[in-house]
């Protein structure tokens, strides 16, 4: 008995560090995305190509490769070591995840009909009320399924925050491991079916909600 | 003075010419009818005019007014750009009406939006709104589909859809109404619903310019009647002087194939 408390009272521990990595990430990646949306999508071909070679990078390498270089490369070639290893947690998913999302809203604003930005064109609107007004809920209902997936991946991203030493639960769990005990390892899948579950039902409801309209 | 005078139009796509020098003048209250084959460029007239896209060579006036010149390199302001748009409305083909907005509020988004700039507005706000809603409801109620102001436009029918989109160019008040087949995404049975809003609104001596393949429709709803061929008007005048005794060997042919 005293084993389980132990137990459930360091994953609970470990997976505080999870949920702090993926709201984190959320909250940051979420607008940052746009940001490389309007840079990959922009008729200024310069910006253009550093946006989409920055997205072909973060996209074409691990992000588990992107955690050890955003670890150690600031100490290495600027002499600025970073002293948290979870800001460089949080460095690293945010740049990834900001990349991944950037895709899907390029694609979701691409999809949107040329007649919609013109028939707010031609009736006055200017071009940020014709993106703020028209485009962007079209786009947000479009996204949002993509959008579902990549959340729930970022969920069981979070354990890999362990490889540069952030004790999350996987971590706390193979300290059990090592004396011998496998149970706690296996339970974290528990933690992790449980938050997805619930991302899962909450996305649900978001498409239901903006199922109102079709189009 | 004339509402609308077009000026020596000219516009290419890459080394497709597709507009080679379009001129016409239309006075308030008329109604003008643009025929042509498909590709004759008609729909790029209304899109230059219409400031969608950007004539290569050529002047525009409203009332006298040059609100476009081709030759003038210095890029409008944003003000003037929206001043110059206001003067015209467009009816596309499909409709192009926001999916996400009821009937009304595809009606009232755009006035509501522009009201914000008005003195006024943060004081009169409320007041503002209500008049901007009963004049949307009004224009709906014109178009005959007060009852389906709350709908949104997957839940209409393409007829109604394009009435919609009819009372949404009305909202802004435009001196000149354009449209662009607006029949011809339509079933058959629908385009009569579509047509006899229109014919009201000549009736009303609403100024318009209306590209259409009705032929019967063009002869009774229009003061003028231009016929567009490969970029150029070809033909123009009285609806029974182009449709019924047609100068030109080429209006006479598509005449003829559009009878068959
Ligand atoms: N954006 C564009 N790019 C290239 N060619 C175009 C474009 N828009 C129209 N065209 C060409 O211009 C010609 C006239 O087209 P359009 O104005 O749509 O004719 P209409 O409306 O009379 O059928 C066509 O040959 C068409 O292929
Ligand atoms: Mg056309």
């Amino acid at each position: 008995m005293d084993r389980l408390s132990e137990v459930s009272a360091s994953l609970v521990g470990g997976f505080e560090y999870n949920c702090i990595i993926f709201f984190c990430t959320l909250v940051m990646a979420v607008p940052l995305g746009l940001v490389i949306t309007f840079g990959s999508m922009s008729r200024f071909k310069p910006l253009k190509w550093v946006s989409k070679t920055f997205v072909w990078i973060i996209r074409g390498t691990p992000l588990m490769l992107q955690l050890f270089v955003v670890l150690y490369a600031p100490g290495l070639i600027f002499d600025i070591p970073i002293k948290s290893r979870m800001t460089a947690v949080l460095i690293a998913f945010v740049i990834n995840y900001a990349a991944y999302f950037s895709e899907i809203y390029r694609g979701g604003i691409e999809s949107i009909p040329k007649g919609q930005y013109e028939a707010g064109q031609v009736l006055g609107l200017t071009k940020p009320q014709v993106f703020f007004k028209v485009v962007l809920f079209q786009v947000i209902k479009r996204v949002i399924p993509a959008m579902g997936n990549e959340i729930i991946t970022l969920v069981k991203d979070t354990s890999l925050a362990r490889i540069i030493g952030v004790t999350e639960i996987i971590m706390c769990a193979e300290r059990f491991t090592k004396q011998g005990l496998i149970w706690p390892l296996f339970s974290t899948g528990l933690f992790f079916l449980a938050f997805c579950g619930i991302l899962t039902l909450l996305f649900g409801y978001i498409e239901k909600k903006l199922d109102y309209y079709k189009g | 003075m004339s509402i609308l005078e077009v000026n020596n139009i000219h516009k290419s796509f890459g080394k497709t010419k597709v507009l080679q020098g379009v001129d016409f003048t239309m006075e308030r209250g008329e109604v003008l009818v643009i025929l042509g084959s498909s590709g004759s460029g008609k729909t790029t007239l209304l899109r230059c005019l219409n400031f969608l896209e950007t004539a290569d060579k050529g002047k525009i006036f409203v009332d006298g007014r040059l609100i476009f010149d081709a030759d003038n390199k210095q890029k409008p302001s944003r003000a003037e750009i929206r001043e110059r748009q206001l003067n015209f409305g467009l009816v596309f083909q499909s409709f192009n009406l926001f999916p996400q907005y009821s009937a009304l509020e595809n009606v009232t988004l755009a006035p509501k939006l522009l009201a914000k700039e008005r003195a006024d507005f943060k004081r009169n706000k409320a007041a503002i709104y209500d008049e901007i809603e009963k004049n949307a409801i009004a224009l709906l109620d014109d178009v005959g589909l007060k009852d389906k102001m709350n709908n949104y436009p997957c839940e209409l029918s393409g007829g109604q859809q394009q009435r919609v989109s009819i009372a949404r160019a009305m909202a802004q008040d435009p001196k000149i109404l354009f449209f662009d087949e607006p029949t011809s995404a339509l079933d058959p049975e629908l385009t009569g619903e579509v047509l006899k809003i229109i014919r009201s609104l000549a009736a009303e001596h609403k100024t318009m310019v209306i590209v259409t393949h009705e032929i019967e429709f063009a002869r009774n709803v229009a003061d003028k009647i231009v016929f567009m061929s490969e970029g150029v008007i070809v033909e123009q005048g009285a609806p029974e002087e182009v449709i019924d005794h047609p100068k030109q060997e080429r209006t006479r042919a598509f005449l003829n194939k559009l009878s068959k």
